[in-house]
């Protein structure tokens, strides 16, 4: 049990897993996300989620992200989390997370309607007006309270998905970590689909940025143990969290997790299949 | 181990008693209730871990005692070492699986302080391929309920669970990549690996 635990219902979840940055910074960095998106446009055609397997011809590069998005944990984020979660008092906190999680859900409303996952909206949608109104803003979070649906917490990439691009190469962003080429289109596509950005006016838009770095720092901490031992403690922090992540989003955008297994009681299990990151049975030996 | 082959003794049994064995389509039946029934015995062992109280040491020695018993630990330890796991000898094998048992003990177990307070339930079965997944929710305090699914199989001829999946995320998959970087930094060597696994996690 305990392995890798790392999420939460007011969080968006690949973020978590993701060990490096809160979606926060998917707002406040897009230019390197036009510079990462540009990097990537037009990549391969094959779809590695098919196979379970991991595709990535660019591994030189995202290791050398990945070794500057460590050191950007452990000088900042890291020291800035435990600084933020220990002076913060926990309901403070709480009620930020849930404010940056209401925030998301405008966003997410949209992309759910472009998948047209009308159920998907439609709760989202409840949620959003039950919490923003007796939820005081969306500070606290009747809506759980009251057992109404959890959030899709969806994103343009699920939308992607949903439309049948296929998954793309693996990149790690700078700041924001692991990702795929649709996943890194979703998230520049993100930074318009909010309609509360067309909404608002310069300084209240700041709450939604300034309430997802909050939430991101709160997130940090609360993950901590599992962030660190991937981060710091794994051999090989490059490999270990790019097959978390890779794991993790298939299962979000892909329902259960079985069918994409293989026996390892197939022989192939301890023998040839071993460059491949299928599950196969064990057994079959 | 006997009070599992006297529990498969009666479940077979019982159902040869009931002419369940010739029906088609029985055997599938009994199977998953035994996969769901292996399932909600660590569940219950787990929950009771949880519930205990106990310092961290006696936790992770809980959860090692758990996961020999209810889980196939040769066939994961195995698998997580790929194509290398033919280059090993009998008697290095059997060493890589002692350590490799303590080093997932540790790593995961020491994650246990993380649910005090929670739970886990076992929702349903459901035959996939070769084997049985049976998914499970666990809930945590003040955190919103993540599924965690075990893969269950009969082909060691006992029902073992070989694989753990939480959210998606399989514990052999990912240690396949650790052990793998581990003995890529290794140059390969095997002893090596199973002397510093002993010690990590």
């Amino acid at each position: 049990m305990i392995g890798y635990v790392p999420w939460h219902p007011t969080q968006d979840v690949d973020v978590a897993v993701t060990p490096t940055l809160p979606f926060a910074f998917r707002r406040a960095l897009p230019a390197l996300v036009l510079a990462a998106v540009s990097l990537v446009a037009g990549c391969a055609a094959q779809d590695p989620a098919a196979t379970r397997d991991v595709f990535d011809p660019y591994e030189a590069e995202n290791r050398r992200v990945h070794e500057f998005n460590r050191g950007v944990d452990r000088l900042l984020v890291r020291p800035v989390s435990k600084g933020y979660t220990s002076v913060v008092p926990d309901d403070i906190e709480t009620g930020v997370v849930r404010l940056a999680e209401n925030l998301s859900l405008p966003a997410d409303i949209v992309n759910n309607i472009l998948q047209l996952n009308m159920r998907g909206a439609f709760q989202d949608g409840a949620r959003l007006v039950v919490n923003t109104t007796v939820g005081l803003g969306g500070v606290f979070d009747p809506a759980s309270e009251m057992g109404m649906a959890a959030p899709t917490n969806t994103d343009f990439g699920e939308t992607l998905h949903a439309w049948g691009a296929r998954e793309g190469a693996y990149i790690e962003l700078p700041f924001l970590g692991p990702s795929t080429t649709r996943h890194t289109y979703g998230i520049f596509v993100d930074l318009f689909t909010n309609p509360l950005t067309y909404v608002l006016d310069s300084p209240e838009s700041l709450i939604g940025t300034g309430a997802g770095v909050a939430s991101g720092l709160s997130q940090r901490e609360r993950f901590s143990e599992t962030i660190d031992q991937i981060l710091y403690e794994s051999e090989d922090s490059y490999a270990q969290s790019r097959t978390i992540y890779l794991q993790n989003r298939r299962f979000r955008l892909g329902g259960t997790a079985g069918e994409g297994y293989t026996d390892p009681y197939d022989g192939a299990a301890g023998g040839g299949a071993a460059a491949t990151t299928a599950l196969e049975d064990p057994y079959d030996e | 181990m006997t009070s599992k082959l006297t529990r498969r003794f009666v479940i077979a049994a019982g159902a040869s008693a009931l002419g369940l064995s010739a029906l088609p389509g029985a055997a599938r039946a009994l199977t998953e209730a035994r996969a769901r029934a292996l399932i909600d015995r660590v569940v219950s062992d787990i929950n009771r871990v949880i519930a205990s109280g106990q310092p961290l040491t006696r936790m992770i020695a809980d959860f090692e005692r758990i996961f020999a018993r209810y889980g196939d630990v040769p066939i994961i330890a195995r698998s997580t070492l790929g194509a290398d796991a033919n280059r090993l000898s009998g008697g290095q094998m059997r060493d890589y699986v002692d350590a490799f048992r303590g080093y997932i003990s540790r790593k995961y177990g020491k994650r246990f302080n993380e649910f005090v307070g929670g739970r886990i339930e076992v929702k349903d079965v459901r035959e996939v391929k070769s084997w049985h997944e049976v998914r499970s929710m666990v809930y945590l305090r003040g955190q919103s309920p993540f599924e965690v699914s075990f893969l269950v199989s009969d082909r060691s001829g006992q029902d073992l669970f070989f694989d753990m999946v939480i959210e998606g995320i399989s514990l052999r998959l990912s240690e396949r990549t650790e052990i793998g970087a581990m003995l890529d930094r290794r140059n390969g060597d095997i002893g090596a690996l199973i002397s510093d696994l002993r010690t990590s996690g």
